[in-house]
């Protein structure tokens, strides 16, 4: 069910761009390493009926402290419900859920961070390069759904600031 | 996924009305504040989305200098890094709205200039990016042999303006100066075993090239020491997996680093315990067979500046570097490499020099900081020049990942809207846009390509790259795009 989604997206995807892309893509990309997470970690909905109500609550603290409460299905990512739900977080996912960039960083309170599961290197390896890293950062393309998540809350965290910028210049 | 950060259809808060009420019956594209953005890279798209998205009435313009689009994105990024050219897929979204319109084949500063966008445009923003060296400023630089980091990545990733490059790869030690990121690209490119470079996009021209190369031996060389090291953590790693490869340092550069780890942020931290655990640590025994059968070695060295680069016999060519040995002063992100007075001759056949890329003025009227090479300003506005903007590296110099230019750029495009919402930036009055530079262009024979026609090219790529078994062939020269995009 969860594989069938993937490749959905990805057809979905595909549709969007011009038709002679559709092949590169299918060929030469899929799945890539993360747009495949929640599937290799086993997080689908195989053992689960497939019902509407089957949904799993998620709400997000924006960069102005909005609240916001949308709803994932059990194997998604955090950044498929982000896009799922077209929600409007400047910059969010720039490299699709590959791992080659943290601009899907988000901060989890302690007690949801624990119920997350392991970090892989991979993870932390770009984690580390996300502005305003703390204890409990994750990157949502890493962050699969499970029932047990429900209500959770992510807070994206600001982006780096201008002012920041011309003293450092460094990521 | 590629729509998340352009929203064309989704009206915001800051939909202007006063625009209507200015402009009267006038047609309401006349009225529309009409953006330019010199550079078509990673900083003009960035901007450009952040302006569409955020007001439903402005128009961007972007103008390249070079037939196709993407700037590093598409000849900066690694050949083996193709998941961080996904950002292509939502400028390509950008390229293709209603209200952005793609001039590829047009040199701002040759073919128009600066003053003559200014009256077309409502707002002007550059982010033409670094397209020079710094230079090591060493006797000896201009030796064959010796080639500038930017110029080799053009070269592998197919930059017209580097495809004769003709780098000498028959020596066994390669000397690279400089340990960020893009200097771990070149000892990575260099060192790749060819199965894995050749389902890349590097070009046919260079993966030939490095098929008979003679280089075994690269070495990584910094002024400074482990913990000042300017990589990220994700690109030693993959040195360390490099497959037929096997890392040789010197134990002595690590003296006192793994008391000194302990208190840094997690960031360097970690990457400080990998660099430790490759030069240290007694390897298991499934890396101790890898390293035994390794055909090529790698490794960091610190502590070193170059001094001059030493002609073989006959002069004709680079056959040594010598670098200056030094003493670290202070600690941390700020310590200095102070030289000892000690010199060290490493014999090699090719230098690379990675020290950084340079940006360079286009418009002798703008205003340039030369020490710094970037164009003055004050968050992305730039100095003394009303209705002029800077993004990505020509504004804050030329580090950093495609995300810290995406904030970069968020916060100038967000600077911008901000003049135009104050009226600090007058968009009151009508400026024609494109129909004011097009006829321009005209007159001096240039023929912008549109991002239509960079599709022509990119399909072509593509076709080519599949009878290579690679992702794309890319077109080497502009004749050869230009003659792709006209057909």
């Amino acid at each position: 069910m969860c594989h069938l989604k993937n490749k959905e997206k990805l057809v979905h995807v595909t549709l969007r761009e011009s038709s002679r892309r559709a092949a590169v893509i299918s060929a030469a990309s899929l799945p890539t390493q993360s747009r495949a997470t929640c599937l290799q970690r086993g997080f689908t909905t195989s053992t689960q009926p497939l019902r509407s109500d089957n949904k799993v609550t998620v709400h997000f603290i924006n960069r102005d402290g909005e609240k916001i409460t949308v709803k994932g299905s059990p194997g998604d990512s955090l950044l498929d419900v982000v896009i799922d739900q077209d929600l409007d977080f400047d910059g969010f996912g720039a490299c699709e859920g590959t791992l080659a960039c943290s601009t899907c960083h988000l901060i989890f309170e302690e007690e949801v961070y624990k119920q997350l599961g392991p970090v892989t290197d991979e993870e932390m390896d770009m984690l580390d390069l996300a502005y305003g890293l703390t204890d409990t950062s994750r990157l949502g393309c890493q962050i699969c759904l499970t029932k047990s998540l429900e209500g959770m809350v992510a807070r994206v965290p600001e982006s780096v600031s201008d002012i920041r910028q011309s003293g450092d210049g460094s990521s | 996924m590629l729509l998340m950060t352009c929203k064309p259809d989704r009206a915001t808060l800051k939909y202007r009305f006063c625009q209507w009420s200015v402009c009267g019956r006038a047609p309401f594209s006349s009225c529309s504040p009409k953006v330019c953005i010199v550079g078509a890279g990673p900083a003009g798209f960035y901007t450009a989305q952040h302006l569409i998205k955020s007001r439903q009435d402005v128009e961007v313009d972007i103008y390249e200098r070079l037939p196709v689009p993407f700037g590093l994105v598409r000849f900066g990024v690694a050949p083996d890094h193709p998941e961080v050219k996904n950002v292509i897929n939502t400028f390509t979204q950008t390229a293709q709205h209603s209200r952005c319109s793609f001039y590829g084949n047009v040199n701002v500063g040759t073919d128009v200039s600066v003053k003559e966008l200014q009256q077309a445009y409502h707002a002007v923003v550059l982010s033409y990016g670094a397209e020079g060296n710094r230079r090591m400023g060493v006797p000896g630089e201009d030796l064959a042999g010796v080639h500038a980091a930017k110029d080799f990545v053009g070269w592998y990733n197919g930059l017209p303006d580097n495809r004769k490059l003709h780098p000498d790869l028959s020596c066994e030690t390669a000397v690279i100066l400089g340990q960020g990121n893009v200097a771990l690209d070149v000892a990575r490119i260099l060192l790749s075993p060819m199965d894995m470079l050749k389902k890349t996009d590097i070009t046919q021209p260079a993966l030939d090239l490095l098929a008979e190369s003679r280089i075994r031996r690269v070495l990584i060389v910094g002024r400074r020491g482990p913990m000042q090291i300017a990589c990220t953590i994700k690109e030693v790693r993959e040195m360390v997996n490099l497959p037929d490869t096997r890392p040789e340092m010197v134990a002595a550069d690590f003296k006192g680093i793994a008391e000194a780890v302990k208190e840094v942020p997690r960031p360097r931290k970690r990457l400080t315990e990998l660099l430790l655990k490759t030069a240290l640590d007694v390897p298991t025994e499934k890396e101790q067979e890898k390293r035994s059968k390794a055909s090529r070695v790698w490794g960091f060295r610190f502590f070193r500046s170059p001094v001059e680069v030493l002609p073989a016999p006959d002069l004709s060519r680079a056959a040594a570097i010598r670098l200056a040995v030094n003493r670290l002063e202070g600690s941390g992100e700020g310590a200095s490499a102070v030289p000892t007075g000690e010199v060290e001759d490493v014999p090699c056949g090719l230098v690379i020099s990675s020290i950084g890329y340079k940006s360079l003025p286009i418009d002798p009227l703008l205003p340039f900081d030369s020490r710094k090479a970037i164009v003055p300003n004050t968050m992305g506005r730039v100095q003394k020049t009303a209705g002029v903007y800077c993004s990505g590296w020509l504004k804050t110099g030329p580090t950093g990942v495609i995300g810290t230019t995406m904030n970069n750029s968020f916060d100038t495009a967000r600077a911008l809207l901000e003049d135009m919402d104050s009226g600090a930036l007058d968009v009151s009055s009508a400026k024609p846009g494109s129909q004011g530079v097009t006829p321009l262009l005209e007159k001096r024979g240039v023929k912008p390509v549109e991002f239509s026609d960079w599709e022509k090219i990119d399909n072509e790529e593509i076709k080519r790259g599949v009878a290579m078994g690679k992702p794309r062939e890319k077109l080497l020269s502009v004749d050869e795009m230009l003659h792709v995009a006209r057909t």
